[in-house]
């Protein structure tokens, strides 16, 4: 059993007073895509924010978040991301009055030499577009961008939340294709709603409902179970959820893999 | 500042709320008629010919405690109407003293240059005072935030600038207008009738109190308290932020001008010192602390303020400054840079003002209390 | 003729004054979100240390390189000072804006009163080279030297800090920053040392508007700052927060509204058509002139 490369657990989230996350536990496996799934607002960006340390100040986080040794929570986002966690918002987050070149350049650190080479073989198109300001460009090249700046740097773990979010089919596939190749080397905790990218790409799913972890296991598994997909993603067969398939929701962690309290 | 038990202030008991202090039933059944004790305590206060040297320089009832006093209690109503807007709505507006300052050259103007009479000066000042911050409050929270600041600042900055420049001299400029007092009740002039003036301004504060726990408590209260915590959720149940602010800043507005009415009748005239922004500045450290959004904080700070303010200058050319070496004896014969120091300290150990300080407290005196 | 000559450019030097403050403000509030009263202080403290070195400061003047050492003094003085408020007293609330501005209302009160307590209330003659009394004839008008001096300032001040944006790793800094603050950190930098940084440009420009201003007046007061400020705020909404660029025009704007309309018009009308041009502004613009964006 090989360890994880990020483990959280009992994680919760208040904003504003609102119970957000309540006492959410996974983990991220050290090779390969763990896919984080769940409707909408149950709160798939709140975690990855929760993990990077950008709560918002009225935002209140409790558990632990581990990566490797090291505890996350209680240290600066800035320090984290020096220590190799890379994060990708949902929405991009580029930075729209700057050119393609200047948001490379941001991510640049002193003492390493950053990866261009690899950036620009995985996108070209940055490399040409270099003096454009970003906030031009389409969807797909800023999500390129997103990803690109991110790879400059070396990294233990990516978090990327909702890459094809918004985009063309045709861009989806190329955005799956870089992160099929980008998860070779890195793992990658990925935040994805659309099930032709999960059945790409996912090793690992975990699945939130109403503020918990309500499944989690192999990705091609659950892809399997309609019935399961359609309760907790609301997407899937119009076929009701039979009450066979209750016990699995009851016990969320009975099939976790691995040995995680 | 510890020594300031001055006699008009018995009302914070009753600020705090009941379950801060548990256990003794018989003053719990007092409780809620505390604010009237204080009322008529405030009220009865100038009967006495008490000294309370260091405190104040004359007896209780000499013309000149009873209108440092008065000041005081304006301005108490006046920290307590600010506090609508900031600590119960979480409107940070920088520009309230334009309000205050059309209350006191409205009548001014009114009485001294137009010879109206002081009844008809001071309805029609109200009145054009509460238009006035219905009007700008409709442009003004157009914005939010700190560019809403900027805004009420710049609008309170227009006020300034029309009394220094003196268009049509009608505010007498930078000399200020003395009010003319020929034409005024005979009660309200003449140092004899100081005590008159005295009961207007603790009419005035009581009524702003009266209002504001009134407007608090209503459901347009609940609302706005919902806008000072999260404005989406307002907006999500489908009330319109922006009405509601409105109300709250035009009713701020016109309390602030009837503040001005009575201040102008206590100092006798208008000087431009009450346009300047320092003062809306002042209103706020005033708010922070005694402790926005609680019944008393606003109050207890604009009077600690203002008394402050007052005997500060008295204490800084006292001998026990004068005798300190010059590093330390010129800063402190400045009251605004004792105000100052103490209010940044005070946002940093004391966020809750003046109001907290007695919940902090709480722990101790029950314990003192069951040995 | 001459006469619209002498109103543009002493107008222009009004403008220049407002820039040196609004700009240091502008940056300091699209960064770090922080409205800061206390930035009058900077200026005030400008204005004092560079009177104080001419006075005092071996080396420092009233006339020639004396002067300018003495004025250099006074910028550092008031970049140090910024630094010094930002370090303790604002980066210990970060991210807690209501507070942050509370504190800086405080320190403008407090400050201003030291200014007070230690030079007195009254307006002092400020030393100045005596060209600075002069006038120089542009174009047959008479301008006086000393709006020229504001107006080049300025101009240099504004070419150095586009390009400070514009080619080095702070500026770009800077500008990522004040559109989002937040990516710029999840992107492994640490953004405050960028906000003392903010702080201490803003400091200095201001604190060399003290010192030129004064100039221009021929008098320092404690209380300079203050309604100086109030236009500069004015200027910062106009413009867009966050926006140097900005800032230059809605300075312009504001500086020959206020000159033309106040010799036109009665005296004080300016003051006013600048508030109305800020009302009708926010009604058409919320966002300002600019938006959020640092232009480099
Ligand atoms: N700053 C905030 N203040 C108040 N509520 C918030 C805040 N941020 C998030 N929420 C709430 O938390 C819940 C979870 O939001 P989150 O963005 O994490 O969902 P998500 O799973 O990423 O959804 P989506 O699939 O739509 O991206 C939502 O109900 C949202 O309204
Ligand atoms: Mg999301």
């Amino acid at each position: 059993m090989t360890e994880p490369v990020l483990s959280v657990e009992n994680l919760s989230v208040r904003i504003a007073g609102l119970h957000i996350l309540q006492g959410v536990s996974f983990e991220v496996a050290p090779t390969g895509v763990t896919v984080l799934l769940g409707r909408n607002g149950v709160g798939k960006t709140t975690t990855l924010r929760a993990i990077v340390g950008l709560t918002p100040r009225n935002g209140e986080v409790r558990g632990t978040v581990r990566m490797g040794a090291q505890s996350l929570l209680a240290r600066p986002t800035h320090r984290l991301v020096r220590d190799g966690l890379g994060y990708v918002p949902e929405d991009r987050c580029v930075f729209a009055a700057l050119t393609v070149t200047e948001n490379l350049r941001l991510a640049e650190r002193r003492g390493t030499t950053p990866a261009y080479d690899k950036v620009y073989a995985l996108f070209p198109e940055l490399d040409r577009r270099g003096r454009q300001r970003a906030g031009s460009l389409s969807g797909g090249q800023q999500q390129m961008l997103a990803i690109g700046r991110v790879l400059l740097n070396d990294n233990r773990l990516l978090l990327v939340d909702e890459p094809t979010k918004g985009l063309a089919p045709k861009v989806v596939t190329e955005v799956a294709e870089v992160l099929e190749r980008v998860a070779e080397s890195v793992p990658v905790l990925l935040v994805e709603q659309n099930l032709a990218v999960v059945r790409r790409l996912a090793k690992d799913a975990v699945v939130l409902s109403a503020g918990r972890v309500a499944w989690t296991g192999d990705a091609q598994d659950l892809l399997l179970e309609t019935a399961l997909t359609k309760s907790l993603l609301g997407v899937g067969s119009e076929v009701p959820v039979s009450a066979r398939s209750e016990p699995g929701l009851r016990a969320p962690q009975s099939r976790t893999k691995g040995g995680s309290a | 500042m510890t020594e300031v038990k001055s006699p008009e202030v018995p009302a914070p008991p009753a600020a705090v709320p009941d379950e801060l202090t548990p256990g003794h039933a018989r003053w719990h059944g007092l409780r809620p008629y505390a604010p009237l004790a204080a009322l008529v305590v405030a009220a009865i206060l100038p009967y006495s010919t008490v000294n309370l040297p260091g405190i104040f320089e004359g007896p209780l009832n000499s013309p000149g405690t009873l209108q440092l006093l008065a000041i005081c209690l304006v301005f108490g109503g006046l920290a307590a109407g600010y506090d609508l807007l900031f600590g119960r709505t979480g409107m940070l507006s920088f520009g309230h003293a334009l309000y205050f300052a059309a209350g006191v050259y409205g009548t001014d103007v009114l009485v001294t240059r137009a010879g109206l009479p002081l009844w008809q000066a001071a309805l029609l000042t109200v009145t054009g005072g509460t238009i006035l911050a219905a009007l700008l409050g409709a442009v003004a929270l157009r914005t939010v935030g700190i560019a809403f600041a900027m805004v009420t600042l710049a609008f309170a900055q227009v006020g300034a600038i029309l009394v220094a420049r003196d268009f049509g001299g009608l505010t007498g400029g930078e000399e200020g207008l003395p009010l003319d007092v020929s034409g005024l009740p005979a009660a309200l002039v003449g140092v004899t009738n100081t005590v008159n003036l005295y009961w207007l301004a603790l009419a005035y504060l009581a009524l702003v109190v009266l209002v504001v726990h009134r407007v608090s408590g209503s459901p347009t209260g609940r609302v706005l308290a919902g806008l000072r915590d999260d404005e989406r959720r307002i907006g999500v149940l489908g009330l319109d932020p922006y009405r509601f602010k409105l109300v709250a800043f035009t009713l701020a507005g016109g309390l602030a001008t009837a503040g001005g009415v009575v201040y102008c009748l206590i100092v006798g005239g208008a000087s431009p010192h009450v346009t300047s922004s320092e003062l809306t500045l002042s209103l706020l450290v005033m708010v922070v602390l005694g402790g926005p959004g609680t019944r008393w904080g606003p109050v207890l700070g604009g009077i600690l303020y203002m008394y402050l303010d007052h005997r500060l200058t008295a204490f800084g050319t006292s001998d026990a400054v004068n005798n300190l070496p010059a590093f330390l004896s010129h800063p402190l014969s400045q009251p605004l840079f004792v105000l100052g120091t103490v209010f940044i300290l005070a946002v940093y150990f004391f966020p809750g003002g003046l109001a907290s300080l007695r919940t902090r407290l709480t722990p101790l005196t029950t314990a003192l209390r069951r040995r | 003729m001459s006469t619209v000559i002498l109103l543009t450019l002493t107008g222009l030097g009004l403008a220049a004054l407002y820039f040196l403050v609004a700009s240091g403000l502008s940056l300091v509030f699209g960064l770090a979100d922080v409205l800061n009263f206390a930035h009058g202080l900077f200026l005030g403290v400008g204005a004092y240390a560079t009177w104080w070195a001419a006075g005092n400061l071996p080396g420092a003047g009233a006339d020639g390189l004396g002067f300018v050492v003495a004025v250099v003094f006074g910028v550092l003085a008031g970049s140090a000072v910024a630094v010094l408020v930002e370090l303790v007293l604002i980066r210990p609330l970060y991210s807690r804006t209501i507070e942050q501005v509370l504190v800086t209302v405080g320190l403008s009160l407090a400050g201003v009163a030291l200014l007070q307590a230690t030079w007195g209330a009254d307006a002092r003659p400020f030393p100045r080279p005596g060209w600075t009394r002069d006038v120089t004839s542009v174009l047959g008008a008479q301008v006086p030297n000393a709006g020229l001096l504001l107006i080049v300032a300025a101009a240099v001040v504004l070419g150095a800090l586009l390009a400070f944006l514009r080619f080095t790793r702070y500026g770009l800094i800077i500008r990522a920053g004040v559109e989002n603050r937040e990516m710029v950190t999840a992107l492994g930098i640490d953004v405050r040392k960028a906000f003392t940084l903010v702080f201490a440009i803003g400091g200095a420009a201001a604190a060399l508007a003290g010192a030129l201003g004064s100039v221009y007046f021929g008098t320092v007061s404690p209380g300079q700052g203050g309604s100086l400020l109030i236009f500069a705020f004015i200027v910062v909404v106009i413009g867009g927060m966050g926006s140097v660029v900005g800032s230059a025009y809605a300075a312009v704007a504001v500086g020959l509204l206020q000159q033309f309309v106040n010799y036109y018009g009665t005296s004080g009308l300016g003051d006013l058509c600048v508030v109305g041009l800020l009302a009708v502004v926010l009604l058409l613009r919320p966002q300002g002139l600019a938006g959020k964006v640092a232009h480099a």
